[in-house]
């Protein structure tokens, strides 16, 4: 099993959304987040004060998948995500050790299929 | 000054300023109907109104509303405020200064209600030269007509607080505006939903507040037909909720508080023409009835391809035009002492009506459209996509209304001139 997380840029969020259901992933989870890559700071001011803000806001997906799921999930967060623009985001795959359903307690693969699967 | 009555400016001093109040009221409730990205731009686009638009008020747009007779447009014997001092007008009972400053604000929220249509993707820069150019061109023609002395009042089309100047002037304007700068580039395709309810809801009342000076204002004293007005303007809008929660019921099954906002915003257009010259039964009817077009127009505009964003046509250019053609049928001298309409024998009534509801929507939408497509061609009217998508705030402002401030570096004055401003990434 494996943890797919992508970081994408927020006004991107819905075309990940879309791709992932293309792609027949239907379990995960996204937060927002604020992070910072290579792309440019703004420099805001507000009345006298001028900042550099160094953070951007992103929206971080978190979807854990069987091993056979990894690439088209990642394939279909990229896609999503892309704009080819500095500031798209990342993706990072980490194995997964474990994983339980609560409702059912159905383990690891068990507990990553969609029900009905 | 001979001619003054102290009742009467007291009260035109405070209504103006209700007046004024409407349109910051006006950028809490669009700014609550857009993402939270386009929040500030969204207000600014108001405030921008006030700032404009007074200036062209005070540079031309008053006299062209408001001096001499001419059919079509006024003359420009006040123009820069030239001869409004302490007098009063030909048979006002308060300050020619104070009656520009009223009417100003008139043009003010008019020029605020358009950005409306265009929110979340059009520049800031070219609304300000929108803003200067339909003030004048749009606003003090359509005021003439109906306030100044222009062919409408002339023949008789009775409108108390501006169903033809500013409602159907700023609706059919805003459809037109929705046209030429077209949609965001996510309508359609994505869900776009208003960002903070109480927005909405808090400035739905605070124009509410603002209202009652601007029709109880507009008999410019503090006689019979101003107090009706004001009265009115607390039924109507009152009749056209009650019907607005019955419609969302049928459709929904649930009363929505959006929903509520806008339909206190079309009551209080429903009456803004008639204020005056209906009694408070038919102000209550008209309220109830008027409400159902306007529910009808915003539930079917949002399937069509036409991004009026926040449906300036349907809870102004519709309300008013049902305002204006309600008076042709239901005006009742016994109450206004100037005209009946058609229920109380007076046919030609309904005719002048109708003729303010065919003319002022088609010159605001052909005026409007020109106007556009001219500026359009002088500059662009639109964000780029990659601005759109990251909100007009941070694009068109350097600013966010939501700031945390985490990760937000000080820069000391000195190490200012150091740093590119890069505000919009090149790419």
């Amino acid at each position: 099993m494996k943890l797919v997380i992508g970081i994408v840029r927020p006004e991107q969020a819905n075309q990940v959304l879309e791709a992932l259901h293309r792609a027949e992933v239907r379990g995960f989870s996204m937060s927002r987040v604020q992070g910072h890559g290579g792309e440019m700071d703004r420099v805001e001011t507000y009345r006298g004060t001028t900042v550099q803000m160094g953070l951007s806001e992103k929206v971080r997906f978190e979807v854990a998948v069987s091993d056979g799921f990894a690439q088209k999930t990642v394939d279909a967060i990229c896609e999503g995500g892309r704009t080819g623009e500095v500031g798209d985001g990342k993706i990072f795959v980490v194995p997964l050790d474990h994983a339980v359903r609560i409702r059912t307690g159905d383990a690891d693969e068990g507990a990553v299929t969609p029900v009905g699967k | 000054m001979s001619g003054v009555d102290t009742g009467d400016t007291a009260w035109m001093l405070i209504a103006t300023a209700l007046v004024l109040l409407m349109t910051p009221a006006l950028g809490l409730f669009y700014a609550g109907l857009v993402r939270s990205k386009n929040t500030l731009n969204t207000f600014m686009m108001c405030v921008a109104a006030i700032a404009v638009a007074t200036v062209t008020w005070a540079a031309v747009g008053y006299s062209l509303a408001f001096d001499g007779d001419g059919a079509l447009i006024g003359g420009l014997g006040n123009a820069f405020m030239s001869g409004v001092d302490f007098a009063p007008r030909e048979e006002g009972t308060i300050p020619e200064l104070l009656f520009f400053a009223f009417q100003g604000t008139f043009c003010i929220i008019t020029v605020a209600l358009i950005s409306g249509a265009v929110v979340e993707r059009m520049r800031f820069g070219a609304f300000l030269v929108f803003s200067a150019l339909w003030s004048v061109l749009v606003y003090a023609v359509l005021a003439h007509w109906a306030f100044g002395g222009g062919w409408l009042i002339a023949g008789g089309t009775l409108d108390f607080a501006g169903g033809v100047p500013v409602e159907m002037a700023s609706g059919f304007s805003a459809l037109a505006a929705a046209l030429v700068v077209g949609a965001r580039k996510d309508y359609g395709r994505q869900a776009l939903l208003p960002h903070n309810a109480m927005y909405v809801l808090l400035g739905a009342g605070l124009l509410w507040f603002g209202w009652f000076g601007f029709n109880g204002g507009s008999g410019f004293n503090t006689g019979t037909s101003s107090v009706l007005a004001f009265t009115n303007t607390l039924l109507c809008p009152a009749t056209t909720l009650l019907v607005w929660f019955a419609l969302d019921v049928i459709r929904g099954r649930k009363v929505t508080a959006i929903g509520a906002a806008t339909a206190i915003i079309v009551g209080c257009v429903l009456i803004t023409p008639a204020g005056g010259f209906i009694s408070p039964g038919w102000a209550m009817l008209l309220g109830a009835l008027g409400a159902i077009p306007s529910w009808g127009i915003i539930a079917y505009r949002t399937r069509t391809r036409v991004d009026e964003t926040l449906d300036v046509l349907a809870a102004h250019g519709t309300a008013g035009f049902f305002g204006i053609l309600f008076i042709g049928f239901f005006a009742q001298e016994s109450w206004n002492g100037l005209s009946d309409g058609l229920f109380y024998g007076n046919a030609a009534q309904l005719w002048d009506q109708v003729l303010a509801a065919l003319a002022a929507p088609a010159y605001a939408f052909v005026a409007t459209f020109v106007l556009l497509k001219v500026i359009g061609a002088v500059m662009p009217l639109r964000t780029t996509e990659r601005e759109e998508a990251g909100g007009l705030d941070v694009n068109q402002h350097g600013e966010e209304a939501y700031v945390t401030g985490e990760g937000a570096i000080l820069l000391l004055p000195d190490d200012h001139e150091k740093v590119a401003v890069p505000v919009v990434d090149p790419g």
